[in-house]
Order: structure tokens, then sequence, then C-alpha cells
């Protein structure tokens, strides 16, 4: 029986997270950590898609989520004259993440594993200084911002008070609860998107591709139009998580958010999780963002009610994340490379033959 | 980055960008031969690489001022020992941490699929920074300015100074010993003959665990011996050096055609004349991407590298 319930705790996780809002304890601030968190959850299934399903690793998603947030910020910010809703400005977002990354994979696809990561790694990079660089368009380090776009054409919805279930909830749109929610469904619904994904004739052909390339192709896969769907399907969640991730934030903020470190981290929550894996993916996000976002800032308070740490890094939970995310990669690859919930596939054939003999 | 060596006070001119790259070549060269050795011996990406460079750079730093070395003031004998001390130390104690690292982290996974030890360089690599990071706190920090920078060429329009001469004085006996070492001792023969196929090395009786150490101990002394260099060229070290100049060196190593130690050396002077070259005449915010885009458009267009054997993946 307890398998049983481990097995549904995505679905009670996301029930817990649509009750969240509603709970006496519940507060914007923390509300607005659940809703980056799950924006980063939608970010990292959007790798899954890539790392996971086909086997090659990526390490430049963040140059996406990039995209996709400085497709939103260039569409809605007040001083360019585009001044479009986010509903519009998500399905532009969508489009040219996919877009490019197809334009950037399309010469790349002969590439043997190590380059081909390489080739990600150098374009994430290049997207990151042409942001930080093209200063007249995105603001450089300063960020675009205010961007605080109307949901669907026409509407500007700058007074939810009339949604209103509690005083402490927000009067826009775009703030806790109500971007939460959006966040929240279109987490749930890519999640639902991929699950079907998986069991199409698409994604198997990817996994095929992923177990032996050449032995695919023998069968008639043709693995350069299926790593260019998978880089497309990718791209446009990454680009879709980077559109909730600005309106969010009402910001581009620094560039610095869309780095190297940001990319890596993906790559550790899903290795943490079990690659391949949704609802693994999903709790290796949990786990890593989770303590990094939440759990550490909530622990230095509480250390520096002990003792003064005076600056110093050593003192303070944060200043271990980089150890902590490090260690947890080498343990993981060491002790169990398959992630802590391995891909059902595995599990899956082993049920289906036990049963078949009993 | 490398800002000092674009907006050093120098008269200009294509000959003076030149060699100015061709110093920094020479240090992204000492750094990609870690690399490039390591990956043609176990095909792996070492990301620890670049961060084992920087956390080199922060002990040459922490010799230099236990040592009394914290400006060229501090007289010729001070100095004198103090740069022997560092030149010496360093790469040793960098050799010792990337044999640490091989032997606790990357030998475990000899067999595991590939994609594991390269995640576990990454991890490795992130250790590094935190540790580069409670060392000398987040800010880059001042490196003793031990090397006098006067003009050896006043009055000829070129700016070369002690430093260069430093830089290339140590970089070409350098690079020449290496070529040697692996040309003509047994050791070095057993390296080439281990990346060639480590299953028949073994079974000639080279000691594959050993061989592949060894690899991780030169690239660990070729990245101290970097790292002293930067350190004294550039004058200021930061925890976040290792990430940029390991993947300069990374796409120096690549340019050349990994696993090719003369490529690695040449990818890296090619590397640094091009980084130079368009800080002087491009846009020095864009040299980074350019390099960047190099390193894509060879792995399109020559994904073996300038120098690299063709190869073919086994089925």
């Amino acid at each position: 029986m307890r398998v049983r319930v481990l097995h549904h705790w995505v679905p009670i996780l996301f029930i817990f997270l649509a009750a969240y809002p509603f709970l006496p304890f519940a507060t914007a601030t923390r509300g607005e950590q659940f809703t980056l968190l799950l924006i980063y959850a939608m970010l990292a299934l959007a790798l899954n898609v890539v790392v996971g399903y086909t086997g090659l690793l990526h390490m430049g998603i963040a140059a996406f989520f990039g995209i996709g947030a400085y497709t939103v910020g260039i569409l809605t910010v007040p001083y360019f004259p585009f001044q479009q809703s986010f509903l519009i400005a998500v399905i532009a977002a969508v489009c040219t993440a996919s877009f490019i990354s197809v334009a950037a994979t399309a010469p790349t696809l002969r590439l043997r594993g190590d380059y081909l990561a390489l080739v990600t790694l150098g374009f994430g990079l290049i997207t990151l200084y042409a942001i930080r660089n093209l200063q007249s368009i995105t603001e450089g380090t300063d960020g675009m911002n205010p961007i605080e776009p109307g949901p669907l054409p026409g509407i500007v919805g700058d007074d939810m008070s009339a949604f209103r279930f509690a005083e402490t909830w927000g009067r826009q749109w775009y703030k806790f609860p109500y971007m939460y929610f959006l966040v929240l469904v279109t987490l749930g619904a890519v999640f639902r998107i991929l699950r079907n994904l998986e069991r199409s004739s698409l994604g198997r052909a990817w996994v095929a591709m992923r177990e032996d390339e050449l032995a695919a192709s023998c069968m008639g896969l043709n693995p350069a139009r299926l790593k260019l769907a998978a880089a497309a399907i990718s791209a446009g969640l990454a680009g879709l998580a980077g559109a909730f991730y600005v309106v969010a934030q009402r910001t581009t903020g620094n560039p610095q958010a869309f780095d190297f470190t940001l990319s890596m981290i993906m790559v550790c929550c899903l290795i943490l999780g079990g690659l391949g894996n949704r609802a693994g993916v999903l709790l290796g996000v949990i786990l890593l963002l989770g303590f990094d976002r939440i759990l550490t800032p909530i622990l230095d308070n509480w250390i520096q009610e002990f003792i003064t740490t005076g600056g110093k890094s050593y003192l303070k939970l944060s200043g271990w994340r980089l150890i902590i995310f490090g260690m947890a990669l080498i343990l993981m690859m060491r002790f169990r490379p398959a992630g802590l919930l391995p891909a059902a596939r595995v599990q899956h054939e082993l049920e289906n033959n036990e049963r078949r003999d009993s | 980055m490398l800002e000092v060596f674009a907006t050093s006070d120098v008269g200009g001119g294509f000959g003076q960008y030149l060699l100015l790259g061709l110093v920094a070549g020479s240090l992204y060269a000492l750094i990609a031969l870690g690399y490039t050795m390591v990956y043609g011996i176990i095909e792996l990406i070492n990301f620890a690489h670049g961060d084992l460079f920087m956390l080199g750079a922060f002990l040459a730093l922490q010799l230099a001022v236990e040592l009394g070395a914290k400006t060229a003031d501090d007289g010729t004998a001070t100095i004198s020992v103090a740069l022997f001390v560092i030149i010496l130390l360093t790469p040793m104690a960098c050799a010792a941490l990337n044999v640490t690292v091989e032997r606790l982290v990357y030998r475990p996974l000899r067999n595991a699929p590939k994609l594991a030890p390269l995640v576990s360089a990454i991890g490795v690599s992130f250790v590094f920074m935190n540790l580069g990071l409670f060392w000398m706190g987040a800010t880059p920090v001042k490196f003793p300015d031990l090397i006098p920078d006067d003009n050896l060429l006043t009055g000829s329009g070129y700016r070369v100074t002690w430093k260069d001469v430093m830089v290339i004085g140590v970089t070409v006996p350098t690079m020449i010993a290496l070529t040697l070492f692996v040309r003509c001792t047994p050791l070095g023969t057993a390296m080439r003959a281990t990346a060639q196929n480590p299953v028949a090395a073994r079974l000639m009786g080279i000691n594959v665990d050993r061989v592949i150490a060894a690899t991780f101990a030169i690239g660990g002394a070729l990245a101290g011996i970097a790292a002293v260099i930067y350190g004294l060229y550039i004058k200021g070290v930061g925890y976040q050096m290792g990430f940029q100049n390991g993947l300069y060196a990374f796409t120096a190593a690549v340019l050349g055609g990994i696993g090719n130690i003369p490529g690695a050396v040449i990818g890296g002077l090619v590397i640094g004349i091009v980084g130079e070259l368009a800080k002087a005449y491009v846009d020095p915010k864009w040299s980074e991407a350019i390099v960047f885009g190099i390193l894509i458009i060879i792995l399109i267009f020559r994904p073996n590298g300038l120098l690299g054997a063709r190869t073919r993946e086994k089925v």
C-alpha cells in the first residue's frame, strides 16, 4: 500500500499546491517563491525532453529560457511600441525560442555527443553575451521593466478585486495567487502533454534513438528529424517557462539569471531526480531549488540568531550552495546514476514480465 | 577576463596586438594541454580543470603573501625566493589535487556510461569554485606585482616587458619538455598506447590506472604553471576566473583537435590572437562571443579540429 501512495505523489502534490493559496498560513512571499519553483519545474521538464528522452546532453537550456523571457519583455514593456498582451507575447516567445533552437540545431545534427554538448554550451554563452551587450534592446544588466502586460488582448487586468478570495490576495493578475494558479495549471498541462508525448510514436522513437541511434536509423527512423523535433519542443517549453518567469518577476532582471549556472542547475535537477522521468524531474526541482530558494534563506535566518556571520560566506548555508550541488552530482553519479526516481520504463517492463509469468 | 591585455598603454598597431595575443594564447595553450591530454586518454571533458587553475592561482597568491613578497619593492632576494617556491609548489599541489580527484571521483566511474564522469566533473567544478569562494571571497583580489613592467624595447614602437618574456620563457620550454616526454619516455609511450586503445595497452602489460593518474598529474601541473603565470601577468584573481579561462582553453583544445598535443598549443595561440584582434578591431564586449562563435563553427565544419585525426564512431 505504501508503494501505491508513493506512486501517486505527483497528483497529491498538485492538489496541495492548488489548495495552498486558500490555506490560512499562505503568504504572498512564499506563494511567489512557489510560483518561481513551478516555473523552474517547467524549464526542467523542457530540458528533460532533450536530455532525458533523446539522451543528448544539452548545456544551454538557459539561453532559450532567456530568449522566451526577453521576447515577452520586448513585446510588452511600455517603452517599446508593441504593447502586446501576455497571451500574444507568450505565443511569440514559444515560437521564437523554438525557431531559434531549430535554426541553431540544424547545422549541428551530425555531431557526436560531447561535441553537441559543447555547441549547446557555446550557444548558451553567446546568447547571454548578446543579451548583455545589446543594451539598446535589452537594457543590458539593468533589465527591462516594468513588465506588466494585460493578460489577454484588450484586457488590462490590473484590478482583480472582484475575484479576490481573501484580503491578502493581490489586485493585479500577475501577482500571487493569480499568476500562481496560471503557472500551476500550465505546468499541469505541460506534465500531461509530455506524458502523452512519451507514449506517442515520437516519444518511443526518441527512446529508441537514445538506446541505439544506429539501430534506430536502420529501423527506418530519421534521427535528424527526431533530434530537431526534440530541440524544437524543448526550446519552446523553455521559452514558455521564460515568459512566465519575466511576468512573475515583472522584470527581466540581470541577464546573469540566464547564465551557464542555471543550465547546469537544471541538469543537476534532472540527474538528481531521474533522467527521462517526469515525476523524477519534478522531485529534483523541488529538492534542489526548493532547498536553494526557500529552505536556505529560512535556515540562514535561523543560523543568524545564534552566531553573527559577519559576511563570512562559509558561516552561511547559502555560501555552500555550489558545494552542495556539486556533491549531489558527484554522489548521485557514483551511487545512484539513474536518479532518485529512475525512469519508469525499466520498472514497467519488469512489472509486465511478472504479470505475464503469474 | 583578460582586460589588461586590451587596456595596457601600448602604442597599438597590428604587431602589438599580435604579441598580446601570443602571450594570452600561450596561457590558454598551457591550460588547454590539461584538457586535451585527459580527453585523449579517457574521453572526459574535464570541466573542473579551469577551476583547478583558479585554485592554483589562489595558492600562488597565498604563498606570495606568506613569503612576504607583496610588491616589486620587497627586495630581489625575497622576490626570487618567493617566485622559486611558488613556481615549484603550485604545480605540485595542483597535480596532487588533480590526481586525488581522479582517484576518488573519476576512477570508480571508469566503466560507467560516458555521461557519468562528465557530470561528475561538473560537480567537481562546482565544489572547487565554492572552495575558491571560501578562500578569497566573492570579489576579485589583487595578485602581488612581482615582476617589473618596464618596456624593454623603448623607442621601437612596441611594448615588451619582462612579463611577456616570462610568459614565453616559461611556456615554450614547458611545451618542448612535454612533447619530448610524451614522445621519448616509457611513460609517454604508455600514455600514447593507452590513448589509442586502453584494452590493448592493458594486455601489453601497461598499468592503465597509473598512466591515467600520471596524465591527470601532468595536466594539473600545467594548470598550476599557467595559474602562476596568469597571476603574475594579470595581477588580479577571482573565484570565477576558472570558468571562462577554462572555456577559452577548452575551445583552444577543440580547435586544435582534442586529444592532440601540438593541436592544443596551436589552438591556444589562435584563440589568444583572435581574442586580442577581436578586442582591438571589433569590440571588446563581443570578443568572447566571437571566440565561442569560432568554437561552434569549427565544431560544425571541422569537428576533429585543425590537426585532429579523423575518428570513426565505434559501433
